[in-house]
């Protein structure tokens, strides 16, 4: 059991450690807000990750899934009157619903073919979230009612720094458990070679699907936590935009790292803050920064320097 | 009893018929060789048998049901293994976790209980380790475990990929060229590791080159030419026959033929 945990969860216990120390160096309330966007993009990047960086199936739209969680917390209580916390499971039920529907066609494509399809997808939630402006709000967006558990109402930062920081570490754990297990390996083997995995026995149709729909409800719980802590939310979160942000994080962090995850939503959340200091030149500088990186860490931040550091000691 | 049997098989790739009209029948727990000049059409008939092309034409039995047009997952359920002349090996993997998804078949987790680390997946995972290691020691790579599968030379790589095929209990294995490419040192390593797998009851369908290799282990050989079958025999019968030396000095020129019958 010691062994187990030294190996399987450290990585995890290194993870909580950080998110319960972390406080103690922030100088205002405003990094609460920072460390909580950080967690809940953090959480939708260890999903893609696991589609992307362990199954080797890119999507280009997995914003999608976000917007159908963001939403889901917003039509849910405005007009429905549904408590926002159940609205959030159904939303990411739907999401899975959704993957598992479109998945089904679009997953027996490959590489490029199926970067665009779900770029289509992506771009599909979009439009719909835009023109459906009855249920939406339309362009404008909508408000999202704050969340309430029990008799308590989630408001500010910090609240909201806890309760991202604690799932993104659930998040990391169900990550961490699932690729130490057959669905784990059978998921990488699939990246390596998928003729091998199949006549292993390997279902290859059916593991793609079933990470596909795990990754959208990461994906949709991460987008409705940022839409309960905005209390608004508009389209441009299933936007084109929010998916390449997403895929550039599971990249820029490391594929395949879940450590990677945080690194990589950490980097691209706190960069654009700290670069506000340069006005104009903000977009320009992130642009230059990530090419640099990408230049000297190719394979991601994470994995990149664990090479680096194993490299060195010996 | 025949275990593995293919009737009348075809199959054509733009208006070319790779393989015309080709049975064969394998014996349970015996080596069957096909052998045959370059492009005669070996790996696609084991492509054919192992469910990666579905045939125009013919039907295969495994073990007496009829399994034409079953899925390579489906057909390695049943018990039909194979590796690959182009290694297909897990690169990103260890050594240890390539064979360990050759357990895969055997496996028994829903995916709730791998996200939720059930302690039915730990247990689960110590057992899959174990077979693993047990497959790598048949093929002598024990030591090797730990290593990522990508750092081996190539003849281990050969190894491995019989030991994951192995890990799955297949009751049929068929080895697409184990020794192409392989020293005489790694060749003489495939020999040892082949026989002892027929010894466990394995039934071994090989597509093979290296002529001493086929001669020496093989119970059958069955030869193809142009798609076609050309002939079939014991390795002796097949050794004498004109019209095996004829289709390899007329197709591929003396060199190889020299080198396959001395």
């Amino acid at each position: 059991m010691r062994t187990l945990l030294e190996t399987r969860l450290l990585p995890a216990i290194a993870v909580a450690a950080i998110v319960v120390i972390l406080p103690y160096f922030f100088p205002s309330a405003y990094y609460y807000r920072i460390g909580a966007l950080v967690f809940i993009f953090a959480l939708a990047v260890v999903g893609l990750n696991l589609l992307m960086g362990f199954a080797g199936q890119v999507s280009l739209g997995h914003a999608g899934f976000l917007g159908i969680g963001a939403y889901s917390v917003a039509i849910g209580p405005v007009h429905f009157g549904a408590p926002s916390w159940l609205c959030l499971f159904a939303g990411a039920m739907l999401s899975g619903a959704v993957a598992f529907l479109v998945g089904r066609p679009i997953l027996r494509l490959k590489g490029h073919y199926l970067a665009v399809a779900t770029l289509g997808f992506g771009l599909l939630v979009a439009i719909v979230l835009t023109n459906e402006a009855g249920w939406t709000g339309g362009p404008d967006g909508m408000s999202v009612p704050k969340l309430a558990l029990f008799d308590w109402q989630v408001r500010g930062s910090d609240a909201w720094y806890w309760i991202a920081g604690a799932t993104f570490v659930g998040g990391f754990v169900l990550a961490l458990n699932l690729m130490e297990s057959p669905t784990g390996r059978a998921l990488q083997a699939i990246h390596d070679s998928e003729i091998a995995a199949r006549v292993l026995g390997i279902d290859v149709a059916r593991k793609k699907l079933t990470v596909f729909i795990i990754s959208a409800m990461y994906a949709s719980v991460a987008g409705s936590y940022l839409a309960l802590f905005n209390g608004h939310v508009t389209p441009e979160v299933a936007g084109f935009l929010r998916s390449i942000e997403l895929v550039a994080m599971v990249v820029l962090g490391g594929m395949g790292s879940i450590v990677g995850s945080l690194v990589g939503a950490a980097v691209l959340v706190v960069l654009p803050q700290a670069l506000t200091i340069f006005h104009e030149y903000e977009q320009a500088l992130l642009g230059l920064i990530l090419m640099v990186f990408m230049i000297f860490l190719r394979r991601g931040i994470v994995p990149s320097l664990a090479a680096a550091f194993a490299g060195w000691r010996k | 009893m025949m275990i593995l049997e293919a009737d009348r098989l075809s199959i054509t790739f733009g208006g070319v018929r790779a393989i015309d009209g080709v049975s064969i029948a394998v014996e349970s727990g015996q080596v069957f060789s096909i052998i045959g000049p370059n492009g005669s059409g070996k790996t696609t008939l084991f492509n054919l048998v192992s469910g990666i092309y579905v045939p125009n034409d013919g039907n295969v039995r495994l073990a007496g049901e009829s399994v034409t047009g079953l899925a390579p997952d489906q057909l390695a359920r049943r018990g039909l293994s194979r590796t690959f002349q182009n290694l297909q090996i897990f690169s990103r993997m260890s050594v240890l976790e390539n064979v360990m998804v050759g357990r895969h078949r055997h496996e028994r987790t829903g995916i709730l209980a791998d996200l939720l680390h059930w302690p039915s997946v730990a247990r689960q995972n110590q057992a899959t380790r174990e077979a693993a290691r047990a497959a790598l020691a048949r093929v002598g790579l024990v030591d090797a475990a730990d290593r990522p599968a990508g750092s081996l030379d190539y003849g281990a790589l050969k190894r491995l990929e019989i030991a994951r095929a192995l890990a799955s209990e297949p009751t049929v294995l068929l080895l697409d060229e184990p020794a192409a490419g392989c020293n005489p040192v790694e060749t003489q390593e495939i020999d040892h590791v082949i026989r002892a797998i027929v010894k466990d009851a394995i039934t071994v369908v090989l597509v093979e080159h290296d002529m001493r290799l086929v001669m020496n282990i093989s119970d059958r050989v069955h030869v193809l030419a142009s798609g076609r079958t050309l002939t079939e025999g014991t390795p002796e019968q097949v050794r004498s026959d004109p019209a095996v030396i004829e289709a390899y000095l007329g197709v591929h020129g003396s060199q190889e033929a020299v080198r396959a019958f001395d």
